[in-house]
C-alpha cells in the first residue's frame, strides 16, 4: 500500500524544504481525491471566491477592476497544493440591465476562470447575476441555480436566494431542500453554499434572505451543517444554533461593517494599501471532526 | 368554597366589562381620527418624496405607486412590506408608536443602483416639532 500523505503533513514539509513545494509532489496531493491511496474519510480542502463583480466600474473603490480576478487567479494558481474543488459564491458579474451585456460579461468571466488549474468549480449566481432576469442568462453559462453534490463524505447544497428578486428562496426550493435534508444520514456532513446569508444579517442593506429562516429551520433538523456564503464583501462568522455561517471577502471591493455607516457606499480605495481587504479563502475539511479551518488569503501578496 | 367562587366571577366579569369598555373607546376613537393620506412614488432609484415626517399616534395610510418596475417597500424597524408594481397602488396604514428615524429601501432587486434606493420616516413627538 502507497504511504499516506495528508496535506497538514504535506504543507509542513513544504514549509520544510522549500523544494518540494516545487516537486510534483504537490500535485500528486492535490488530485488525492484520485488517488488509490485517499477514502472518504480523508481530511480535503477547497477554495471559495466570492463577489467578483467582473463589469464593475468605481475607481474610487477599485482602480483596478481588470486585473483583480486575474490576480486571484494567479494567487490560486500558485498555491502549493491546489485545491480539491473551487467554489465561487455569486456576483460573478456586476448587474446590467443589458441582456447582451449581461451575457458578456459571463463569458468573459468564464473565460477568465477557466485559467484556473482546478476545474472542478461550483458557481451560483448572485443578484447582481440574477435577479433582473430571474438567472435565464447565468445558466445558459453555468446550468441549474441549486443543486446538490457530494465529495468524500460531505454533503453539499448550493442554495438560490437571487433568481427571485424579492430575495426568497421560495417554496418549491424550500421544499425540495426539506427532502434532501431528510434524506441524509444524521452522521453525514452537510455544507451549504449560497450568495445572501439565510439569516438576518442586517436586512437595512439588504442583508438577509426574505424565506432564510425556514431554510434554517431545515438545516437545523440536521445535526452537522455549515454555510459559506458571499454577498457582504466582508468576512463574517455567526452561529444560529449549531450552525456556523461563514461570509467571504470580495474581490472587487470590501463593504462596510454591518450598519456601521448610514449607507451601505464600498470601502474606498487605499493606494497606500491596495486590495486591502480583497481575497479569498481555502476551508480545510477535516471530515472525521466536523471540523472546517479557514484561512483567508490576499490577492496579492504584501 | 361557592362563596368565594361568586364574587371571583362577579369581579371577573365586571373587569372584563371595563376592559371591553375601554377597547371599544380606543377603537371608536382611531376610526373617528382622520386617516392622512401620504403619496409616494417609486422608481429607478429613489422615492418620492425621501424623507416623510409623522407624529406620533397620528394614522396614516402610505400610498405607494411605481413609475417603471416592480419595486420594493421594507421598514425592517416597523415590520412592514410590501411590493410596488408598476400600475398598481399599494396601501400600508401606519400608527408610529415611537419617535426616530426608520429607513425604508427597496427590497426587490431592481438594477444597478438598487442598493442606494431608500427613504427615510421621521416620527416625532408633536406636530410643532414637524413645522420646526
Amino acid at each position: 500500500m502507497a504511504p499516506k500523505i495528508d496535506r497538514r503533513e504535506f504543507l509542513k514539509l513544504a514549509g520544510i524544504g522549500g523544494v518540494v513545494f516545487a516537486s510534483g509532489i504537490g500535485c500528486s496531493v492535490a488530485r488525492n481525491g484520485v488517488s488509490a491511496a485517499t477514502s472518504d474519510n480523508e481530511d480535503f480542502y477547497f477554495v471559495q471566491l466570492s463577489d467578483t463583480h467582473w463589469g464593475f466600474v468605481g475607481p474610487e473603490a477599485n482602480p483596478d477592476p481588470t486585473g483583480t480576478l486575474p490576480k486571484a487567479v494567479a494567487a490560486v494558481n500558485s498555491l502549493s497544493v491546489q485545491p480539491d474543488f473551487i467554489v465561487f459564491t455569486g456576483d460573478l458579474t456586476h448587474t446590467t440591465e443589458d441582456p447582451r451585456d449581461r451575457r458578456r460579461r459571463l463569458g468573459e468571466f468564464k473565460e477568465i476562470v477557466s485559467k484556473l488549474k482546478v476545474q472542478s468549480i461550483r458557481f451560483m449566481p448572485g443578484e447582481h447575476d440574477g435577479s433582473l432576469d430571474k438567472s435565464k442568462a447565468f445558466q445558459e453559462f453555468f446550468g441549474p441555480t441549486y443543486y446538490t453534490f457530494d465529495y468524500r463524505n460531505v454533503h453539499f447544497i448550493v442554495l438560490d436566494n437571487v433568481s427571485d428578486p424579492r430575495a426568497r428562496l421560495g417554496e418549491a426550493q424550500l421544499q425540495w431542500l426539506n427532502a434532501d435534508v431528510s434524506k441524509q444520514n444524521p452522521n453525514s456532513k452537510v455544507v451549504v453554499f449560497t450568495h445572501r446569508p439565510l439569516f438576518d444579517l442586517y436586512p437595512q442593506w439588504d442583508w438577509a434572505t426574505t424565506d432564510g429562516s425556514q431554510a434554517i429551520d431545515i438545516l437545523l433538523k440536521h445535526p452537522n451543517v455549515t454555510v459559506f456564503y458571499g454577498h457582504i464583501h466582508q468576512e463574517h462568522h455567526r452561529m444560529t444554533g449549531h450552525i456556523a455561517h461563514h461570509a467571504a471577502k470580495s474581490l472587487m471591493f470590501p463593504l462596510p461593517a454591518p450598519g456601521s455607516q448610514p449607507k451601505r457606499t464600498p470601502v474606498p480605495w487605499n493606494a497606500a494599501t491596495p486590495y486591502k481587504n480583497l481575497g479569498f479563502r481555502e476551508v480545510e475539511a477535516d471530515v472525521n471532526h466536523v471540523k472546517y479551518d479557514i484561512t483567508e488569503y490576499p490577492v496579492v501578496r504584501s | 368554597m361557592k362563596r368565594m367562587v361568586t364574587p371571583l366571577v362577579a369581579w371577573t366579569a365586571a373587569s372584563a366589562l371595563i376592559l371591553f369598555l375601554s377597547l371599544t373607546q380606543i377603537r371608536s376613537g382611531n376610526a373617528q381620527a382622520p386617516e392622512r393620506v401620504i403619496k409616494i412614488t417609486a422608481h429607478k432609484f429613489a422615492y418620492e418624496p425621501d424623507r416623510i415626517d409623522l407624529k406620533v399616534g397620528e394614522p396614516v395610510v402610505l400610498e405607494l405607486t411605481s413609475k417603471d418596475v416592480t419595486h420594493g417597500f421594507k421598514i425592517p424597524d416597523l415590520g412592514l412590506r410590501a411590493d410596488l408594481e408598476p400600475g398598481e397602488t399599494a396601501r400600508v396604514r401606519l400608527v408610529p408608536e415611537k419617535v426616530g428615524t426608520f429607513e425604508f429601501y427597496c427590497d426587490n432587486f431592481c438594477g444597478i443602483d438598487h442598493e442606494n434606493m431608500s427613504a427615510t420616516i421621521v416620527v416625532h413627538e408633536s406636530d410643532a416639532q414637524i413645522e420646526n
